[in-house]
């Protein structure tokens, strides 16, 4: 019995010791590759450019579709609620302000994650597993600079840029839900909402969480494309938890964030 | 003869697994020298060593009269210009037409013109015969040609030295001349020095110049090309002959065939 106990107390130990370990080479990753960025802003248009295409403008089609829908969704159901008040005016107000506050960032980012962080993390491990990185390295050329550095300014540039895009979207799908549809007056639409969004509270707000969710998400998928193992096997694992990975660390560092920007007391 | 690259008793393990015992060579500068053995005897290791991949756990690797293990990044990155590598499969940058993956180092390292770099890609791909396919992705080029493309690509600087990893694996008899050929034919043209790791007997001893057999992490043989075809060392002769038992055994270690089979019926 005493022997399995410890066999247990082991296998839970070298867990943890791993994932510290793993924790740690992470943030030195991380720290490598911010040190190592001069290349991707020296050469911005020939390398930082295409990743900002590769990441942003091709995950535009899924951002733009759900940003529209959650904007219809977010009409609809709020209308509802708030008719029973007799301020359905405020619908408009409600859909801005769930979309640049807190769904724009989070959706958008959720979606980014599984759209453009799954793409990274694949494309990464298997130029790793074709030798394409080490290929790199004898050729006398840093990867983490030439290939790591421009995809994560591309991942962080185009991050806050999605989730704009994802509100703005929204907003349009809330005023065709509200008001092409349901009939509520444009002009208590608009005007409502513009009262009620301050710039630096809820917008820049937003814009900052998005900021963060596009550094931690493309931190995170080109750190598991980095250390994935070179098989098969290991590409698909590495990419499966980016997604996973990235998805809880969006939702945590957003409680996080709404917490800082908290002033309801 | 000057020697290019001279390894002197380098001992290396991975964790504890002990890979290279000992291991002395060396390559005269503009010779083609060949490291041959079993898989998982240590050639591509030697390899490492010499790139500076891996650092010997003693003993050193000099290069061009240069401790490789005593260099700091820029350093290492300074010899490697230096340097060409083909790898096994050829790792051909597989967002790059076959033109830009020989352009790739020129563009990285050099200051030259882009008209100036595209002709000289293109010289190079005409070298391996495959300047008509200058526009065509890694994945519509076929085996063969992919290697040929990397060969272009490994000679894009001019190396003073360059290392193939097992350059003929995987290919059909005609292709495999037409790399051991060009690999013969560029060691003269360029004047650089070559080292091929490689299990591909009869193909190789035809182009090199000088054999290292290894076999569990240390040189057993040595000689010209002539010289290992006539030796009489069992383990040489397995090798070159392709006997399936002999030093070598067919069988891996085990505990005794009987002891294993009641085993099996015990648990039946």
């Amino acid at each position: 019995m005493p022997e399995r106990l410890l066999k247990g107390v082991r296998g839970v130990g070298n867990r943890v010791v791993g994932g510290v370990w793993r924790l740690g080479y992470a943030a030195r990753f991380f720290a490598v590759t911010l040190l190592r960025s001069g290349m991707s802003f020296r050469r911005f248009r020939s390398l930082t450019f295409r990743e900002i295409y590769f990441a942003g403008v091709l995950s535009l089609i899924i951002i733009v579709v759900s940003g529209l829908f959650v904007g219809m969704v977010l009409a609809l159901q709020g209308y509802e609620t708030l008719q029973k008040y007799g301020s359905s005016e405020a619908v408009g107000t409600l859909v801005a302000l769930s979309l640049v506050r807190e769904l724009g960032p989070v959706v958008a980012a959720l979606l980014f994650a599984s759209r453009a962080g799954s793409a990274m993390t694949a494309e990464i491990g298997l130029m790793k597993a074709t030798e394409q990185i080490s290929a790199m390295e004898m050729m006398a050329v840093d990867p983490v600079a030439r290939v790591i550095g421009p995809r994560f300014w591309g991942g962080v540039i185009s991050m806050p840029l999605l989730a704009a895009i994802f509100s703005a979207v929204g907003v349009f799908g809330g005023y065709l839900i509200a008001v092409i549809l349901i009939g509520v007056d444009a002009g208590a639409f608009w005007s409502q909402m513009q009262n009620a969004v301050d710039f630096r509270q809820d917008i820049v707000n937003g814009v900052i969480k998005s900021v963060v969710f596009g550094v931690a998400v493309t931190a995170i998928a080109l750190f598991e494309g980095y250390d994935a193992p070179p098989t098969a096997e290991g590409v698909s694992g590495a990419t499966t938890r980016t997604v996973v990975t990235s998805s809880l660390a969006i939702l945590g560092l957003d409680f996080v964030l709404t917490a800082f920007m908290f002033k309801g007391i | 003869m000057e020697n290019l690259v001279e390894i002197k008793d380098v001992n290396f393990s991975y964790d504890v697994r002990p890979v290279l015992k000992g291991v002395n060579m060396t390559v005269p500068r503009g010779k083609i020298v060949a490291i041959m053995g079993l898989s998982g005897c240590g050639k591509t290791t030697v390899l490492r060593m010499i790139s500076g991949v891996l650092k010997p756990s003693s003993g050193t690797v000099t290069v061009g009269g240069r401790v490789v293990s005593e260099l700091d990044q820029s350093g290492l990155y300074d010899m490697r210009r230096k340097m060409g590598m083909l790898f096994q499969f050829g790792a051909l940058f597989t967002d790059m037409s076959a033109l830009d993956n020989v352009a790739f180092q020129m563009r990285e390292h050099t200051a030259l013109p882009e008209s100036m770099i595209q002709d000289l890609a293109l010289m190079k791909l005409h070298a391996v015969g495959l300047r008509g396919a200058q526009h065509m992705m890694p994945s519509e080029l076929s085996g063969g040609m992919a290697r040929r493309v990397a060969l272009a690509r490994t000679i894009a600087l001019d190396p003073m030295l360059i290392m193939y990893d097992e350059p003929f694996t995987g290919l059909d008899p005609i292709t495999m001349g037409v790399i051991s050929n060009l690999i013969r034919r560029l060691n003269e043209v360029l004047g650089t020095t070559s080292v091929i790791v490689t299990h591909d007997v009869q193909e190789s001893l035809k182009i090199v110049d000088y054999v290292y057999f290894m076999a569990d992490g240390v040189v057993v043989a040595q000689g010209t090309p002539d010289e290992i075809r006539k030796s009489e060392a069992p383990f040489v002769h397995q090798f070159v002959w392709g006997e399936i038992d002999g030093p070598m055994p067919f069988h891996y270690p085990g505990a005794p065939y009987a002891a294993d089979l009641e085993m099996e019926r015990a648990r039946a």
